[in-house]
């Protein structure tokens, strides 16, 4: 904790939970997607089903998936900026087993067909968690520059990957895998601390057998 | 130090060496992040400047919010100001202008700091900036003493709460009038331990605070309380810079905040389950605007 966790974040109100952390959710969701999303489905559970109109949820995670930030003022006029960019937008109310009460479950379609699906729920003073990513679960906070790394579960790939990222002079704060089944495909979920370039980052698709880095950045 | 813990800490690092609480919390967390102290001091100033922006933004007569339970508020107390309509006066009249303002810019999706939270964002910018106003501080001061009223915040995170959901409005408009209390008795020229007098008096006055927003938003009474919020900021400045001490110091407060926040049931917390908003025109308003899902 430190001095701008107290006075911060600046933020577009109502509340930092409803509407500054559902703008953080929308963003991870539009980051995880490679092209441009032309539909999302939200579902919404808890306290977000219950009160997201009067908090401007619904706008703030339209804001997010369309790439702006908490203290963004366009969040107000999201929804019409989503149909001016021809992204269609339907909100569905549900109930998730054992999920906080503030959880959205996001899914969105580029024009492709490719889609990317993320469950995050905000859990109090704009802070969020990510814990699910296209079925696999995750455990994002996305506090501090996060890669995503979707590869081939196969003997080699993980220290590739940590090998290459300490060529960059980057250290690894966090790392954990994830993986559906058995020689599949598999999630490495890698926090690191200072920066990470665009560039690094590009690198890593290039190394075998990883299929896809997104590289989240704190807003 | 990098994490504040007590109250008693904070004010003696500064009277030890006889600087401001400010200064030791700017030095401090430039050590901890690992960043120049002109480059925090930046980042504080945008902030206030965000502060400043909130405050004009709210005092628009035809702003509402979404629900539209809110809005206007800010403009009509600063009509009664301009017209010399109020009883305690100009700077007390404009402070309370300024945290509606905030409030309800805030409710009105507007841009906001929240400070320590967005419930309770009125609170700090409407003491600092009218202090500043009345008294011709320089900037730099205010931006100062923001870091004061942070330090104040993260003894009050640490040790208790500064959320609705777990501690009750006394976690958010509680904490905000310490806070601000505190800032506000730096930049009057009191000392470090005037300024840990004036977090306790404010946070003493204001235990049990429940939080019962109706219809869960945060607009009714969270923006009303933050005019609250800010009177009673200026009791526990006032009070301390007298040379009125609290009884009971500020860290044992602190924790009988906390003790409190955890024997309120949890009707009383967040969940528009109890108080203002199980009235019947709580239950009203919120089916009015929600219908009965």
């Amino acid at each position: 904790m430190n001095v701008f966790d107290i006075i911060g974040p600046v933020m577009i109100g109502p509340s930092s939970s409803h509407t500054a952390g559902a703008v953080r959710i929308g963003r991870i969701a539009g980051a995880l997607l490679d092209g441009k999303p032309v539909s999302a489905h939200i579902l919404l559970h808890g306290s977000f089903a219950k009160t997201y109109r009067g908090h401007g949820t619904d706008k703030a995670l339209v804001a997010g998936i369309m790439g702006m930030s908490p203290s963004d003022p366009r969040i107000r006029d999201s929804l019409a900026l989503a149909k001016e960019r021809n992204l269609s937008v339907v909100f569905e109310k549900g109930e998730i087993e054992g999920a906080h009460p503030n959880t959205a479950v996001i899914t969105l379609t580029d024009g492709q067909g490719h889609t990317a699906t993320l469950q995050g729920a905000s859990v109090g003073g704009g802070n969020i968690v990510i814990s699910e990513i296209n079925g696999m679960k995750v455990d994002v906070t996305g506090q501090q520059t996060t890669l995503l790394i979707l590869h081939r579960d196969v003997p080699g790939v993980i220290a590739h990957v940590t090998n290459y990222i300490a060529s960059q002079g980057v250290n690894i704060g966090n790392f954990k895998l994830t993986r559906g089944h058995k020689g599949e495909t598999a999630l490495m979920t890698i926090e690191v601390d200072g920066e990470f370039s665009r560039e690094s980052n590009a690198g890593i698709e290039k190394l075998p057998d990883v299929l896809r880095s997104t590289m989240l950045r704190p807003d | 130090m990098g994490i504040y813990y007590s109250v008693e800490d904070l004010v003696g690092a500064a009277a030890r060496e006889n600087k401001k609480i400010s200064e030791i919390v700017l030095e401090d967390q430039a050590r901890e992040l690992e960043k120049p102290e002109p480059e925090l001091y930046r980042t504080m100033l945008e902030s206030f400047r965000v502060m400043q922006q909130s405050v004009e933004d709210g005092i628009d007569p035809d702003m509402r919010s979404v629900s539209g339970l809110s809005g206007g508020g800010a403009y009509k107390m600063k009509q009664a100001v301009d017209k010399g309509r109020t009883l305690c006066g100009k700077v007390f009249g404009t402070a309370l202008v300024r945290a509606l303002a905030v409030s309800e810019s805030n409710a009105c999706m507007g841009k906001i700091v929240a400070a320590p939270t967005a419930g309770s964002c009125g609170i700090i910018p409407a003491a600092l900036l009218t202090v500043m106003e009345d008294r011709e501080l320089p900037e730099r001061d205010v931006v100062m003493a923001l870091f004061t009223a942070s330090a104040f915040g993260m003894v009050i995170a640490n040790n208790a709460s500064i959320s609705g959901a777990q501690g009750g409005c006394q976690a958010e408009c509680g904490a905000a009038s310490a806070m601000a209390a505190a800032a506000l008795t730096e930049l009057a020229g009191g000392t470090p331990q005037m300024a840990g007098h004036a977090c306790a008096i404010a946070m003493k006055n204001i235990l049990g605070l429940v939080c019962d927003p109706v219809a869960g938003l945060v607009e009714i009474p969270c923006i009303k309380r933050n005019a609250m919020g800010v009177a009673n900021a200026f009791v526990g400045a006032e009070l301390a810079l007298a040379g009125i001490q609290s009884a009971i110091p500020a860290d044992e407060v602190i924790v009988a905040m906390k003790r409190i926040g955890d024997a309120m049931p949890r009707s009383l917390k967040e969940t528009s389950e109890g108080g203002l908003a199980a009235t019947p025109t709580g239950k009203r308003l919120k089916k009015e605007i929600f219908g009965d899902s």
